[in-house]
């Protein structure tokens, strides 16, 4: 299985010059559910390329979110590889691991995962605490980073004051304050109304943008499609990839959305 | 991440649940309290025996009828077999060891006293003329009774303290009359306050020649016989004449016993009983501390998803297994402090009644077994909260 041609990049074959940032080769992932064994990944390889931005289209019990949790380091495969900006990583410590989520990959879930009865500020300081930097600094770092999710003003807030959506931009704003390569968001408007949905939508897609390379989890076409290249998955295989032939701009549609409403008021 | 971060997030999380983290803090607490307060009240009543012993001063021997050395079969006090002293064999005993030395037989009985309509029941401590040399006493009013007295069998009597007070109050005893067991006496004296002793408490009680208080009491056996040397130094060689003495009467049915024997003894009882105090606080104080390993075995469970998201983030092992020993230890130090504090202050209240001190050892001794308690039983939580794999923690419900 592991030495299946890789498919990712090569079937949609463009911009081959990029530089693979993360690589999944041969990746399998069976649990031991009493006497059954369920093979949850059965031969996965994907490249993704630096910047780029990727959909991992599957129905519910594809493997796609055992997929994310592999290649964002959460969890490990039962055979294979995983390979993060050219440093095989299955064969690392939890302590080398846990490093490597903290300086290369940021997560972004779709029950958002902030900490209760903690600020919005101080959820998003929580991996510069780990990484071991200064509290001002820290404090400076992750104001920044709520201000380019436009949460500037909601810095106390404790989650249980924010509405879905700005929960959804603190845990983005957590996912990008050490600065990642990649951020991996599950479903991550799975729990939101439309209009939050879009702006979250928008606002990764605008940190794909300024160069940041974002793998999309889900289930939905229309959030998909906000990718550059989905890769659909079923039954713990890759059994589709394909380039995003009209791509969706969730600021358009943020906008249009607003005119919409705007425009019903008047 | 450094110490000081591990400490912040710790506090925190103790903060977020006052209510439980101050239940559990109370287990350790009261453990502490207890070790405290026990050792205290052991560590007083241990001070005041031995330093009203050493009072009476260290050239004493006492000489009890029947053998104490040969266990409860061998005839102790009050056994009927025992052959009692008489004031005789201490009329021999002054006469064998040589006045240099003070001989003083002692008898005590228990005595009614009547003034007017006022009763008491209380306890007499007879002896010769010599007695002031051996027991203390400050006279506040009044005289010892004198030689003369105690070979007439006068019906003289001294008064304790709270004798005085109950019978005499705001009134000068002295040369008043009063009923003893319905003879009259006649009140010649009365002594300062002294506290409790090893006889009982020295103020409820009386003072009167020994022929008198026989007669009273009818009997001619003589309690004990206290010796007191010329010097410190003489204790060893009269211990050996007092049996040389009394062997031929008596063989081997009398107990000598020095200041120091008799000090030894006390304090080994009492310091038994002090262990055994603390013994059973530091029972209490390891409830307290199952009590904090319950609370943070909980506590890992509940925020399994807390420890999810962490290691999402780049939490290392360490700095999970710190953040919940952290909090463990921080629970049972500072319960341990108040604990100390709470303790300190019920051995200062308690003092209007017991004695007691609070020593260094015990209040050491209760710290580091607190804290030696929240490490213990912090770490087989911490390390399970530490091992969570991260995709488990997450999707834990």
């Amino acid at each position: 299985m592991g030495d299946m041609p890789e498919m990712g990049e090569g079937v949609s074959g463009r911009r081959d010059d990029a530089r693979v940032i993360l690589e999944a080769r041969g990746v399998t992932k069976c649990y031991h559910l009493g006497e059954v064994d369920v093979h949850a990944l059965r031969g996965v390889d994907l490249s993704i390329c630096d910047g780029r931005m990727l959909s991992l289209m599957g129905p519910s019990g594809s493997g796609k979110s055992t997929l994310m949790h592999i290649i964002g380091l959460l969890d490990r495969p039962t055979e294979g590889s995983v390979i993060v900006e050219g440093e095989e990583v299955s064969r690392m410590s939890p302590n080398e691991l846990a490093a490597v989520r903290n300086h290369r990959i940021g997560f972004v879930f779709q029950s958002f995962n902030l900490l209760a009865r903690t600020s919005a500020l101080a959820n998003v300081e929580l991996p510069l605490v780990y990484a071991g930097v200064s509290g001002s600094e820290r404090a400076r770092r992750a104001r920044e980073a709520l201000e380019r999710v436009g949460l500037g003003d909601r810095l106390g807030h404790l989650p249980n004051q924010l509405s879905g959506g700005e929960q959804q931009r603190v845990a983005i704003a957590r996912a990008l304050v050490t600065e990642p390569s990649i951020v991996l968001a599950d479903e991550p408007t799975g729990n939101l109304d439309s209009i939050s949905g879009h702006e979250v939508m928008a606002i990764l897609q605008e940190l794909n943008i300024h160069g940041i390379t974002v793998v999309l989890v889900t289930h939905d076409d229309s959030v998909a499609r906000h990718a550059e290249r989905i890769v659909r998955i079923r039954d713990g295989l890759v059994v589709g990839d394909e380039r995003v032939t009209e791509r969706i701009s969730a600021a358009d549609q943020r906008d249009a959305v607003a005119e919409e409403t705007g425009g019903g008021r008047a | 991440m450094n110490f000081v971060e591990s400490i912040r997030i710790a506090l925190r999380a103790l903060g977020a649940n006052k209510v439980r983290s101050g239940l559990t803090m109370l287990g350790v607490i009261i453990g502490v309290a207890a070790v405290i307060l026990l050792v205290a009240i052991g560590t007083g009543v241990q001070d005041e025996i031995t330093g009203s012993i050493e009072g009476l001063g260290s050239n004493l021997i006492f000489v009890f009828a029947g053998n104490f050395e040969e266990g409860p079969g061998g005839g102790g006090p009050g056994g009927r077999s025992v052959r009692q002293f008489s004031v005789e064999d201490a009329d021999l005993l002054q006469r064998r060891l040589g006045s240099e030395h003070v001989v003083v037989p002692v008898v005590q009985g228990p005595l009614t006293l009547r003034v007017g309509n006022r009763t008491m029941r209380t306890t007499v401590a007879a002896a010769n003329e010599n007695a002031g040399e051996v027991f203390g006493g400050d006279y506040v009013g009044g005289r010892r009774y004198r030689r003369s007295e105690v070979s007439a069998s006068a019906r003289v009597i001294v008064l304790g303290a709270t004798v005085r007070d109950r019978l005499f109050p705001n009134q000068d005893p002295v040369g008043e009359t009063m009923s003893v067991n319905g003879q009259r006496f006649t009140v010649i004296g009365y002594v300062a306050a002294q506290g409790g002793s090893l006889t009982g408490d020295q103020d409820n009680q009386v003072y009167m020649p020994i022929s008198t208080a026989q007669r009273l009491l009818g009997t001619t056996d003589v309690g004990l016989i206290a010796v007191k040397a010329a010097t410190a130094d003489d204790v060893e060689g009269l211990q050996r004449r007092i049996r040389q003495a009394l062997t031929p009467r008596f063989g081997d049915e009398f107990t000598v016993f020095t200041q120091e024997q008799t000090l030894g003894l006390f304090q080994q009882i009492l310091g038994t009983l002090t262990f055994m105090l603390a013994g059973i606080a530091g029972i209490s104080l390891l409830v307290g501390g199952i009590g904090i390993m319950n609370i943070m075995l909980v506590s890992v469970s509940e925020r399994t998803r807390e420890i999810g998201i962490r290691k999402a983030v780049g939490a290392r092992t360490y700095d999970i297994m710190s953040q919940f020993v952290i909090e463990a230890v921080t629970l049972s130090v500072v319960g341990g402090v108040v604990g100390i504090a709470l303790g300190a202050a019920g051995a200062a209240v308690l003092t209007r009644w017991v004695p007691t001190e609070v020593t260094v050892w015990a209040v050491a001794l209760a710290f580091t077994f607190s804290a030696g308690v929240g490490i213990f039983f912090g770490v087989y939580p911490a390390y399970k909260a530490s091992r969570l794999d991260p995709i488990e923690a997450l999707r834990y419900e």
